[in-house]
């Protein structure tokens, strides 16, 4: 690791006044992605300013179905939070694959969304609970947030406050873990929010990074079953390939567990 | 036995210490004055060096010597030696290229080192490692074996034409050709041996101190055999003369082959310290470091046929072998894939006729040695997978075509070199069968069905050679050294006892075994017993622990020299108790004379040795023994087992279901040790046949450089094993032990893809068994239909 300088925020004002001082700074949550990237001297940030300490950062709130989750509440607190098991357990048990235990005790939600990993669990999720990510400056939509692989819409020195979105009326998060990082190699999270509207979002799948199955979307708008899904095309071109899976089993894990998702909203 | 004697389930002494972070390895080991070392490695897979520019490097803080290999052979420094010499069928020796410990000219994988940096801390060494400027100039690179030996391929090494450093062969080619003539029935297939890096928990690393008082060497090392390293660091490398080194390995965490060999950077820091005149040079691998450093595994590539009778009796077999050897050729790469892979592959089977051919390979790649199996996994997933392809297109049952064939009496002597001296192969298979009820398996296969899952059952019956060996006959195939092992064992006034073994221990629990053979011949609890390992100016000489020969042949040295000692104490008690020498009788810590009440302690018959007052008339005092004992064979652990899986069609997923491994491993000293054994050979076995994969690009990257792609087991990927132990005791060592370290990892993968080929219904499925793989191979089978 390359020499840093690390301080805490006090507030929200003290850390983008911070960002603004700092040569080439860089925020930190749980440290989990950013810390192993400096060990490797892959990123070199000359300041780290901790995001986790400033007042109610990792609070998590729940009124009746509305969820407001702190930027720094770890995947360990979302996965057993009561309230929010009550109104969105596909959300908790998201957070509880997420990773091992030492992850999720340190990991935030905040960083998993800012950092946009092409094979993270939580923008999926995002994007079909309709979230709303709330940073320093506004607020914006997940399917305006999230804009490629490892990219968002957060401006220079911007940073993620909370995400905030209504409890769908159900849902269910599918993951087929690559076998070697336990990332999410086909991830699908499916949200009924009632009334017609379904949304899918596909996650560690695409060259575009995070997406919504819009076809999958409407066919299960009027039939909200594994079947509704079958004739749904996933495009192999469009899929990311490596050594763990090509793009036409990658394209077939999207598939198999979009339906593993579907089946399991519906239990 | 006893409560802690041979055969007792004794707990491991030494896990109190790794358990609680106490374990001391080599990074834990500080000296004052240490510096740390940072290696420039080459970004490439095949380069020329033209240029390295230290200037900016040298300048940083802290730095205190850069050095590079022209400097280190114009210190006469020697190049890496291959201990095993392998001649051509042509009778021509092998073809090895030079392999300096720091390039000179050339560098020729991802990870070759071209410099080292000492600084006073390590980041400062890190620093200066980047800073360090190397101009190359990038050379086309290849990394298969099969485009290696291509005309079109780069030229690694000039001595090696085609990069084909040897092409041998073992066996009769005419009468297995004819034997293939005559044959009802032919079975013919092409194997695939994945390529594996060995990721012990602990990094290698070494610490390296020069006292130039004395003009003398201390290496702490991460080794499995640390008087090896000695013997080869002053003899080849010149390092320092033997006298003038003391290489100690401490507690090593792990090893599984990849610590035997001697390895550039512990030759570069030893030299390195003294030309930077400083009291030390510490480096420590990273995991990183470790990936594209340690010796890979396997990486053959085979075609392989056989031939059976209208009785289904294997007539011949007929192998053709490519075996990766990487960019030069380490310490026993040579011998891996001749004479510890071609001598087994007549399996546990009568096979007449048996003709091998193997060619090693130069590729720009990590070099390939031994790796826990060493040879003998390669061989026995081919003969394997054979068999059982072989009883699906011959329409019988696998367990009943392995019958037919199964060597039935011994000793017996195969057409490739080994001669099998004990064993009973039937009989380890009958218990396979019975504790996976194998008999109800399509019941099972049906219930699966019915969930729309695919469910198989596959069996492996391997044999191995372990023990290594007579040191006669390796030597007349060509290794270097002799494979004995010694021992010392040295009875304290009191009566306590240090065992000085040139075995090492990197977790198998020697302190716990080796002891137990102490307490089992004089009684004594195992407080008062001392293993001692791991440091050349304590132990006399040994040459380590590799092949699973720490049982069989260094447990043997330690009876040979408990002999010794027993005899010695009997003399003296006789003496001491007016008896005769054929009366006393040891046990429990007491010496008696058999049929009476005279009898004195153990440990004053020890302080009567050194006192001296009152010995036989002539006997020196002290009691103390050593023994060096060389092995009349190898010995042959065998065994079979079962793997049942089920396949999830939709994804390729694989479950195992269950996994029963029964094994002979001739007399066994600690059941429990025995079983954690083959628990980690099994789930390495298992990561082979399912999970582990090194993968390299076409220019030389190894993309499956981290834990984020190079998938290792963890504990939810393998079942609860199923394990248990028959036993014929091997005739060529006083215990009967056979060896029980690789047993596992030989044995285990062809189990898994035999079971994940019976679950999707054909062999066209190479290791690993992936999800993709399995899916790949599935969708691909539906295609052709
Ligand atoms: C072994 C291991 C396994 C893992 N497995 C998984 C898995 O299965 N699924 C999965 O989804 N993830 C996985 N992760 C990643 C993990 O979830 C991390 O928590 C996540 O990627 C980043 O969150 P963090 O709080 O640690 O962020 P950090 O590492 O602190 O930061 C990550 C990036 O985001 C920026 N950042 C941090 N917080 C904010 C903020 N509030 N606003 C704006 N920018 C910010 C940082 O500057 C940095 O660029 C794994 C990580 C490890 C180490």
């Amino acid at each position: 690791m390359y020499e840093t300088s690390y301080s805490r925020a006090k507030d929200a004002a003290d850390a983008a006044k911070q960002m603004k001082a700092a040569d080439d700074g860089a925020y930190l949550s749980g440290g989990m992605t950013l810390l192993p990237t400096m060990k490797q001297r892959l990123a070199a940030p000359s300041d780290l300013i901790d995001l986790t300490h400033i007042k109610d950062m990792d609070a998590i709130n729940v009124t009746r179905k509305d969820v407001t989750i702190g930027a720094a509440a770890t995947h360990g607190s979302v996965a057993t939070h009561a309230k929010l098991m009550k109104v969105c357990p596909s959300l908790c048990a998201l957070a509880s694959h997420i990773g091992d235990p030492h992850v999720r005790n340190r990991g935030t939600i905040g960083g998993s969304i800012a950092n946009n990993d092409p094979a993270a669990d939580y923008p999926s999720a995002m994007l079909a609970l309709d979230a709303t990510i709330v940073t320093n400056k506004r607020k914006v939509k997940a399917d305006r947030f999230f804009t490629g692989m490892f990219e968002t819409s957060l401006k220079e020195g911007e940073f993620v406050k909370a995400v905030t979105f209504t409890a769908p009326k159900r849902g269910a998060y599918a993951k087929f873990p690559n076998p070697a990082s336990r990332y999410a190699m086909a991830g699908v999270y499916v949200a009924d929010h009632g009334k017609g509207a379904v949304r899918v979002g596909v996650t560690g799948a695409s060259q575009g990074g995070v997406y919504r199955a819009k076809d999958m979307e409407k066919a299960l708008a009027n039939d909200f079953s594994a079947d509704a899904i079958a004739d749904c095309k996933v495009d192999t071109d469009d899929m990311l390939e490596d050594i763990h899976a090509t793009a036409p089993y990658r394209a077939n894990l999207v598939k198999v567990m979009a339906k593993k998702a579907v089946n399991k909203a519906a239990e | 036995m006893g409560l802690e004697g041979i055969g007792a389930r004794v707990l491991r002494k030494e896990d109190k210490r790794f358990l609680t972070g106490a374990g001391r390895y080599t990074d834990d080991h500080k000296v004052a004055g240490m510096h740390y070392a940072a290696f420039v490695r080459s970004p490439h897979a095949h380069a020329k060096i033209k240029k390295i520019n230290i200037k900016a490097a040298s300048a940083m803080p802290g730095v205190a010597g850069i050095f590079n290999g022209k400097e280190l052979t114009g210190d006469g420094i020697g190049n890496i030696i291959c201990g095993w010499m392998v001649h051509s069928k042509d009778g021509s020796p092998m073809n090895m290229g030079a392999w300096s410990a720091l390039a000179t000219e050339y560098v020729r994988y991802v990870g070759d080192a071209v410099a080292i940096v000492i600084a006073e801390t390590l980041e400062q060494a890190r620093a200066a490692a980047e800073a360090v400027d190397v101009d190359y100039k990038v050379l086309k690179a290849v990394v298969s074996v099969s485009d290696a030996i291509g005309d079109k391929a780069p030229q690694i090494h000039p001595e090696a034409k085609n990069n084909i450093i040897y092409d041998w062969e073992i066996g009769d080619e005419a009468a297995t050709d004819a034997a293939f003539a005559n044959a009802a029935n032919i079975v013919e297939m092409d194997v695939r041996n994945n390529r594996l890096a060995p990721n012990p928990m602990e990094p290698r690393s070494a610490l390296a101190q020069y006292d130039a008082a004395e003009d003398h060497f201390t290496l702490h090392t991460t080794s499995q055999n640390p008087h090896v390293a000695r013997l080869v660091l002053s003899a080849f490398y010149q390092v320092a003369p033997e006298n003038k080194l003391r290489v100690i390995a401490p507690d090593v965490g792990g090893g599984f082959g990849a610590k035997i060999f001697i390895y550039p950077e512990e030759i570069v820091c030893l030299w390195a310290a003294k030309k930077a005149r400083v009291a030390a040079v510490k480096w420590t691998a990273d995991r990183s470091e470790a990936f594209v450093t340690d010796a890979h595994g396997r990486d053959h590539v085979s075609t392989a046929k056989m031939a059976f009778d209208a009785n289904n009796r294997i007539t011949g077999f007929k192998v053709d072998t490519l075996a990766n050897l990487g960019a030069y050729m380490s310490l026993f790469s040579s011998s891996v894939p001749t004479y510890l892979y071609a001598t087994l592959l007549s399996g546990q089977y009568n096979i007449p006729n048996i003709h091998a051919n193997v060619r090693a390979i130069y590729t720009n790649t990590v070099p390939v040695d031994a790796y826990r199996g060493a040879g003998r996994p390669e061989a026995s997933y081919l003969i394997e997978r054979m068999l059982t392809a072989s009883a699906r297109q011959l329409g019988v049952d696998p367990a009943e075509l392995r019958r037919t064939n199964f060597v039935q009496e011994f000793p017996h002597q195969t057409p490739v070199i080994m001669c099998y001296d004990a064993g009973d192969f039937g009989v380890s298979l009958d218990a396979a069968m019975a504790a996976s009820d194998y008999a109800n398996f399509e019941k099972r296969r049906k219930k699966s069905e019915k969930n729309g899952m695919l469910r198989g059952i596959g069996m492996s019956c391997y044999i191995e050679a372990c023990g290594i060996a007579p040191s006669a006959a390796v030597g007349s195939l060509g290794a270097g050294v002799g494979l004995w092992e010694s021992a010392e064992v040295r009875v304290n006034p009191v009566g306590t006892v240090e065992v000085l073994t040139g075995s090492h221990s990197h977790g198998q629990g020697h302190e716990t075994t080796f002891a137990q053979l102490i307490t089992d011949r004089f009684g004594l609890p195992k407080e008062n017993i001392q293993i001692v390992h791991g440091d050349t100016d304590k132990v006399q000489f040994g040459m380590g622990t590799y092949g699973s020969r720490s049982g069989a042949v260094g447990m043997s040295a330690i009876e040979k020299a408990l002999d010794k000692v027993e005899t010695k104490a009997k003399k003296i008690a006789a003496h001491m108790l007016e008896a005769s020498e054929g009366d006393i009788e040891i046990k429990d810590g007491e010496v008696m004379v058999k049929g009476t009440d005279k009898k004195l302690l153990w440990h004053e018959i020890c302080l009567g040795a050194y006192t001296a007052h009152n010995l036989p008339e002539g006997m020196e005092p002290g009691l103390k023994e050593g023994a060096f004992y060389d092995p009349a064979n190898f010995t042959f652990p065998a065994g079979c087992y079962i793997c049942e899986v089920e396949v999830d069609p939709q994804t390729g997923t694989t479950k195992i279901e269950q996994f029963v491994a029964a094994d002979d491993f001739g007399k066994i000293i600690n059941p429990m040790i025995v079983e954690g054994q083959v628990h980690g050979g099994l789930t390495q076995g298992i990561g082979q046949a399912m999970m582990e994969n090194a993968v390299y690009d076409d220019d030389g990257q190894l993309l499956s450089a981290s834990y984020m792609d190079y998938c290792m087991p963890r504990a939810d990927d393998v079942p609860s094993f199923q394990v248990s132990a028959t036993e014929t005791l091997s005739p060529s060592n006083p215990l009967g032990i056979k060896g029980c370290g690789e047993a596992g990892a030989i044995g285990a993968p062809p189990a898994v893809i035999n079971a994940i080929t019976d679950a999707i219904g054909h062999e066209n499925l190479t290791m690993p068994a992936s999800p993709q793989n399995v899916w790949t191979a599935l969708n691909m089978a539906e295609a052709a239909e």
